[in-house]
């Protein structure tokens, strides 16, 4: 031990603009880089939006402000209103910015960062220039997409699957299709990559860099997710750059992997000079990378909220070793399930029962979860504080998210459903309802330890209750759409007389839509503001138990003044192991209370 | 039990381990990614009764010599580790200039077998055959390319290690070794089936 400590190299915290705040290798700085940008792409893909749902609501009436600002452009008209190829590309740039740009830098890029190496008892990550390197390959994919919306004719618009061969055939098919999905193609790879390089540093991170004492069942249930996310983005993401990289070679190489013969668009020529592909194909590895990518969108989210409800309900998380297993449970099984996504391709009908059956069995690590969550709360004493709120909130809507996805699994009730509203209910259920709340969750719980401030708890409550009110009014009456047979990436929902009496119900969704979207101006608000002048943050707040929690806040440079020993499990709130030094035992408090908090 | 021994360790040696741990995460990567254009080449090939015979349309021959190349390049570089534990400068040098060189050769090979095909009037865009040959050796290639400049750099550095520390050798050393097993897999399955 004192071997090691003498061996111990430290680095001066670095000194320039340049090398502290842009080519940082500080796991903290690189966090916040994430998160930063995330928080514009969050802003720039809410905005889309709000004008998908004007446009829905009220088709073909001038946006007001906004419309004539931007009239003229891909997504508007010389009124100012929306056009309908536009309305393609506004909802496959919502869809891409939402998932790659937002959810994933977050949860992985940011929590991820900020979390591992601190909650493993670490100085850094790992690798830490390559961390960096992860970061300014992810800004770069993020500028190249940004860059898409000013190109001749616009940003991608097959969808954020980008299906072929509508993404196949250039702007002959929809504007978009050509400079717009390169570029798209292009961001994607360059983030995959971003993503891989994070993944194996997180996951050398938590296998070598564990301080001494910090078994794995002592690892706290965010970094058990993190690690599992992190299998994902290392062997499943390689698979989405080798996905982008044939739609590519089929643009700019003249291939036609993804392009059977015979398509014509306009006249008799044909558009694919060779053919011979298939657009399965492109489906099948698509959703080979996606599926597991769902649950990269979600796994953290999980871990966020598991720390979370022990922490306020205190009490010891109920099945520790059950939520690792069932976190490993899903990935296994979330390898094997995309064909759920092909359902309607005409696959052999015994294909989609085994797709089915996989799909089905998910619930079954799911429902550990969620009854370990409850197990947690029942007969706690809950502390309502804003984090808590949302990760209560992400429980409640995590279930109805996940329900939703057990019925549509059944391929009977997946070819009625396919492609309407409910679907996008039930997404929107999984990764709003669910990570979004577990992100707010995990922001406002950690917004302490970032930036050594406090956020202001009672326009962090307001903010709360706006969101989860506008999220149920906008998303909930999507599945009534949906049943009703409201189709999925329509602009003109009123052009179809069986739709027509939905439209008050469209005109209710868009407008909780908007609360929902002013609601996040609450945030950022709160947020920005807090970080300059909110009330300065003691180390533990919350009286929590993890590592992160013992050091100060801000987190100094070197995360630790020495490498912690670890004595315990992260949960041990109201146990008698607290006996008598409060109702919480940190994770590097000594058996005998020597180094407790308290003491200091 | 564990963690106590890797605290034993020093903070050198910690950064060596870790360094080999990524460098296999790294190699996982790369065969998802191969398997991702396999699984498209399987694929488009058993869904095409009338697929040419890479027999036939490649120049096997010349791929055969160049799988040699490459075989012989992997045993110099295992030569080139051998040499790092043994603090043999020297030889450490010259067995990485050489794999060096010897995948320069394949790619030199490669860019005449390209050139035939593109003088004979075959691109990636005249049929799957050709589009799935030209990627999947393309994107090899680009692998090939990457761990020649890993080598040069590594040679150049070849006074830096020693017995005690040589983790960048072994990790180039399992990077081409892998560049290796991928064409292994290519070479039957492009040119002789």
């Amino acid at each position: 031990m004192s071997a090691y400590e003498h061996a111990e190299h430290i680095h001066a915290p670095p000194t320039t603009f340049f090398y502290k705040y842009v080519w940082s290798t500080d796991h903290k700085v690189i966090a916040k880089q994430y998160l930063f940008t995330a928080f514009f792409f969050l802003a720039l893909g809410g905005l889309l939006a709000m004008v998908i749902r004007w446009q829905l609501a009220y088709p073909f009436e001038p946006l007001p402000l906004i419309g004539s600002l931007l009239k003229n452009t891909f997504v508007f008209d010389s009124a100012g209103s929306v056009r309908p190829e536009g309305f393609n590309q506004l909802v496959t740039m919502h869809g891409t910015i939402m998932i790659f740009f937002v959810i994933i830098p977050i949860l992985v890029g940011a929590f991820g960062n900020f979390l591992i190496p601190l909650h493993v008892g670490a100085r850094d990550v790992a690798f830490p220039i390559l961390n960096a390197l992860s970061y300014w390959l992810f800004l770069p994919a993020g500028v190249i997409l940004f860059a898409s919306f000013f190109v001749h004719e616009g940003p991608a618009a097959a969808g954020w699957t980008a299906y072929p061969p509508l993404s196949d055939l250039g702007p002959a098919a929809t504007p978009g299709s050509g400079t717009g999905q390169v570029l798209w193609l292009v961001a994607i790879f360059l983030l995959g990559f971003s993503s891989i390089l994070g993944g194996l540093n997180f996951l050398t991170t938590i296998i070598k860099m564990r301080a001494p004492g910090l078994t794995w069942s002592r690892l706290p249930l965010v970094t058990w997710a993190q690690f599992v996310t992190a299998i994902f983005q290392t062997l499943a993401t390689p698979v989405l750059a080798s996905a982008t990289v044939m739609l590519l070679s089929d643009k700019l190489l003249g291939t036609s992997l993804f392009l059977p013969a015979g398509i014509h668009l306009t006249g008799d020529e044909p558009v694919a000079a060779t053919g011979g592909g298939h657009p399965l194909l492109w489906q099948h590895i698509f959703w080979f990378y996606s599926h597991p990518a769902v649950y990269i969108l979600i796994l953290p989210g999980m871990g966020i909220a598991s720390d979370l409800i022990a922490t306020f309900a205190r009490k010891p998380i109920f099945g520790y070793t059950a939520m690792v297993t069932s976190l490993v449970g899903i990935m296994g099984l979330g390898f094997i399930v995309w064909g759920h996504h092909m359902f309607m391709s005409g696959m052999s009908p015994a294909v989609g029962m085994a797709f089915m059956t996989s799909t089905m069995l998910i619930a079954l690590p799911s429902g550990v979860k969620v009854f370990n969550w409850l197990g947690t709360l029942w007969n706690s004493s809950i502390r309502f504080t804003v984090p808590m709120l949302h990760a209560l909130s992400f429980v409640a809507l995590f279930i109805i998210g996940g329900l939703s996805g057990i019925y549509m699994a059944a391929t009977p009730v997946d070819i009625f459903i396919h492609d309407t509203y409910y679907i996008v209910a039930h997404f929107h259920y999984v990764v709003f309802g669910g990570t979004l709340f577990a992100v707010f969750g995990g922001l406002t719980f950690w917004f302490p330890k970032m930036f050594g401030r406090e956020m202001n708890r009672k326009w962090g409550f307001v903010h709360w209750l706006l969101t989860f009110v506008g999220f149920n009014a906008a998303f909930f009456p999507m599945h009534f759409l949906g049943e009703a047979g409201h189709m999925r990436r329509i602009s003109t929902p009123t052009e179809y007389d069986f739709l027509g009496h939905l439209q008050p119900m469209n005109e209710w969704i868009s407008w909780s839509a908007f609360l929902l979207g002013a609601a996040q101006l609450i945030f950022l608000v709160n947020f920005f503001g807090s970080m300059g002048k909110g009330r300065k943050s003691e180390a533990n707040p919350w009286k929590s138990n993890t590592l992160e929690w013992s050091t100060a806040s801000p987190v100094p440079f070197h995360n630790f003044d020495r490498i912690p020993t670890v004595y315990r499990g992260p949960y041990e709130y109201s146990s008698s192991a607290a006996d008598g030094r409060g109702d919480w035992a940190p994770q590097d408090a000594p058996p005998d209370g020597r180094g407790h908090p308290a003491a200091h | 039990m564990t963690t106590a021994t890797a605290h034993a360790l020093s903070e050198h040696e910690q950064k060596v381990d870790r360094a080999k741990l990524g460098m296999w995460m790294f190699l996982g990567s790369e065969v998802m990614f191969f398997t991702g254009f396999l699984a498209a080449y399987i694929a488009l090939r058993m869904s095409d009764p009338a697929w040419p015979s890479g027999h036939g349309r490649l120049n096997w021959p010349l791929a055969a010599a160049n799988t040699v190349v490459l075989i012989v390049s992997s045993f110099t570089m295992a030569l080139g580790v051998n040499a790092a534990q043994r603090n043999l400068t020297q030889r450490l040098r010259l067995c990485l200039g050489a794999t060096a060189l010897l995948g320069l050769v394949f790619l030199v090979v490669k860019a005449i077998e390209y050139n035939d095909k593109f003088h004979h009037g075959h691109y990636p865009s005249t049929d799957l055959f050709y589009g799935t040959y030209f990627l999947l050796t393309g994107f090899h290639g680009l692998h090939v390319l990457g761990g020649v400049i890993a080598l040069t750099i590594t040679a150049g550095m070849a006074n830096r290690f020693s017995s005690k520390w040589f983790a960048p050798v072994e990790n180039v050393g399992l990077y081409w070794h892998f560049v290796d097993i991928v064409w292994i897999f290519l070479f039957p399955t492009l040119y002789l089936l």
